[in-house]
């Protein structure tokens, strides 16, 4: 004999699988809350305990009890870094040599991206395999002559000095080439008929239309130049042309009573990176990932 | 009519290369050849070449204690600092791989380092490391001087390290995670298969082309720290946090010997190029696309 099921108890069975999936779904859903909430704070913690020592009055460091945050919070430590080391100064140094190196390398690679994606040209393939073979040399490995050359210029301890060497990149000619592969050849050949000049071109059509790669390509930029140590600490020596990276180590040789100080200081320092990536974070990841790493 | 305008030797694609290639030939290829040629002669204090010694400088610097160490120092940091950063990367992209309450806020945190220089980082850690004071000893009731320790020195800049690279390695993730296709997990489900037996046969090999890439980009990346390790240990104690970058940095501009520093550099060229070679044949045998 067959055991027959009437409607009303098919129904509540359904309804109960249902809230068994339902419950299943958001213990599963809330266990994923709890382990992001527990990593984001062990990723977190070095930059947390930064903004907490920043703000902490610089006797409350030195006890042998925990202290997370500041009892008596106090802006003294960013006053005090801010007198002890032109750190404005710094600041102003490092936005220039960011900036210029962001816009020297839209301009550089947007022009070579275009000849490599819309021009044919006698050895275009080899050229462009030179290209990417450069990002196989570490900059390191370079930074010796690099130096050298500088140093017999002359031109040690100026702004061009920090700028000139990065003013182009293999990866930027990829992203743009990646990018402008993307447009059909008639796009260029209809605007040239229509007696469009290469330049024009790109003005006016190729950097519209490639908007996100450009922001991308900025954000990157920016931060990386923004960041870097090596360099800068090599070929600046007066208070005038170091960059904030080279300029908060300074505080890092005083007296350890100024611990708080010194992590004022590097709190400054990384709020306009940190900003400007929250700020830029979707143009990055929209640019970079939609063609150049889809494997 | 064709034909002539073909045969006449067009300059201006070349115009619009002419910026990009002069740059790489003054600061790239130029330094490059450059350290080469420094690297076979013996030099003075102002780095020029004063005396060939054709490979003595490789010879000197392979049988010296120093360089051998500093090679097995080199290795050991990037093991740490690429498994570190990658698993990191990757724990936190699967964290974010489903939609959930605060997902813009966790993502944004985990790609955060980022955007932090090796600079700031390495003081932040300094303090979180110091002996007294740091919040390490604190949470752990210890004691240690970790970076003046010969034991625990290089696995302090190589933690450090790896915390700032995974913030990249988070978005490398995140796109391949992204560009895994949803129904298969269903399917999987409906077939019995654990969540481990997803993530083994379905999450790992559907990543394992940006796997391939990330870990590239990592090995180069983890061969070039330089600034955590000039502040916090500057290559001490004993040399045991002394990589091969700091070495040459230390070679160059403190003994002024470039012959043997641009020795260095090749060598560093060379362990790069060969590594990134050889994970290039493996990829073409190893990669499910």
């Amino acid at each position: 004999m067959t055991k027959t099921i009437s409607k009303e108890q098919l129904l509540a069975l359904k309804q109960e699988m249902n809230k068994k999936a339902l419950s299943k779904r958001r213990a599963r859903m809330g266990l994923r809350v709890v382990t992001n909430i527990l990593v984001v704070f062990v990723v977190l913690l070095p930059l947390l305990y930064a903004v907490s020592i920043a703000f902490m009055p610089s006797n409350e460091l030195f006890t042998m009890e925990l202290n997370l945050v500041p009892k008596h919070p106090t802006l003294t430590n960013f006053k005090d870094a801010l007198i002890n080391v032109p750190l404005l100064r710094f600041i102003l140094n490092s936005f220039i040599m960011a900036g210029c190196i962001t816009l020297g390398q839209i301009v550089t690679c947007s022009l070579a991206a275009f000849a490599f994606s819309f021009l044919e040209f006698k050895g275009k393939g080899l050229l462009f395999m030179v290209v990417m073979a450069t990002m196989m040399v570490p900059g390191e490995a370079t930074i010796i002559s690099n130096y050298l050359t500088v140093g017999n210029w002359g031109i040690l301890d100026t702004y061009p000095v920090l700028i000139i060497p990065y003013l182009t990149s293999a990866m930027g000619i990829f992203l743009f080439r990646q990018f402008y592969m993307t447009f059909p050849v008639s796009l260029y050949e209809s605007a040239k008929s229509d007696g469009c000049s290469n330049l024009k071109f790109i003005i006016k059509i190729l950097i519209p239309l490639t908007k996100s790669a450009i922001g991308a390509m900025a954000v990157y930029t920016f931060i990386n130049a923004w960041n870097m140590y090596m360099w800068p600490l090599l070929v600046t020596g007066s208070d005038k042309m170091r960059t904030v990276q080279i300029g908060i180590s300074m505080l890092n040789s005083v007296d350890s009573q100024s611990i708080t100080l010194m992590i004022a200081g590097v709190v400054m320092v990384i709020i306009p990176s940190i900003s400007i990536f929250i700020v830029g974070q979707k143009q990055l990841i929209r640019g970079m990932f939609s063609g150049a790493v889809k494997g | 009519m064709n034909k002539k305008k073909k045969r006449k030797w067009n300059l201006t694609p070349y115009g619009y290369l002419l910026p990009c290639m002069l740059v790489f030939a003054v600061f790239l290829f130029y330094p490059f050849f450059k350290t080469i040629y420094l690297s076979l002669y013996k030099t003075n204090k102002m780095g020029e070449a004063k005396l060939f010694v054709g490979l003595g400088n490789y010879m000197e610097l392979l049988t010296s204690e120093s360089f051998i160490n500093s090679l097995k120092v080199t290795l050991i940091f990037v093991i740490i600092v690429v498994v570190g950063s990658m698993l990191l990367g990757l724990i936190t992209a699967i964290l974010c791989n489903k939609a959930f309450p605060g997902i813009r806020f966790f993502s944004t945190a985990y790609a955060l380092p980022m955007a932090i220089a090796s600079s700031s980082a390495a003081m932040i850690f300094e303090i979180m490391l110091h002996p007294s004071v740091g919040i390490i000893n604190k949470l752990l009731g210890l004691d240690i001087s970790w970076l003046n320790d010969p034991k625990t020195a290089l696995y302090c800049v190589a933690i450090l390290t790896a915390w700032l690279n995974s913030g990249i390695n988070f978005l490398y993730f995140s796109a391949g995670l992204g560009n895994i296709d949803e129904t298969i997990y269903e399917r999987a489900s409906v077939d019995g298969a654990s969540s481990i037996q997803q993530f083994f046969s379905l999450t790992l090999p559907g990543l394992s082309p940006i796997m391939f890439y990330t870990l590239v980009v990592n090995i180069i990346q983890a061969f070039q720290s330089f600034g955590q390790i000039k502040i916090l240990t500057e290559g001490g104690p004993n040399e045991t946090t002394n990589v091969i970058v700091y070495s040459i940095y230390r070679d160059a501009f403190f003994n002024y010997r470039f012959g043997s520093a641009a020795a260095q550099s090749v060598i560093l060229f060379f362990i790069v190029m060969l590594i990134t070679l050889v994970m290039f044949r493996i990829e073409k045998k190893g990669v499910k696309y």
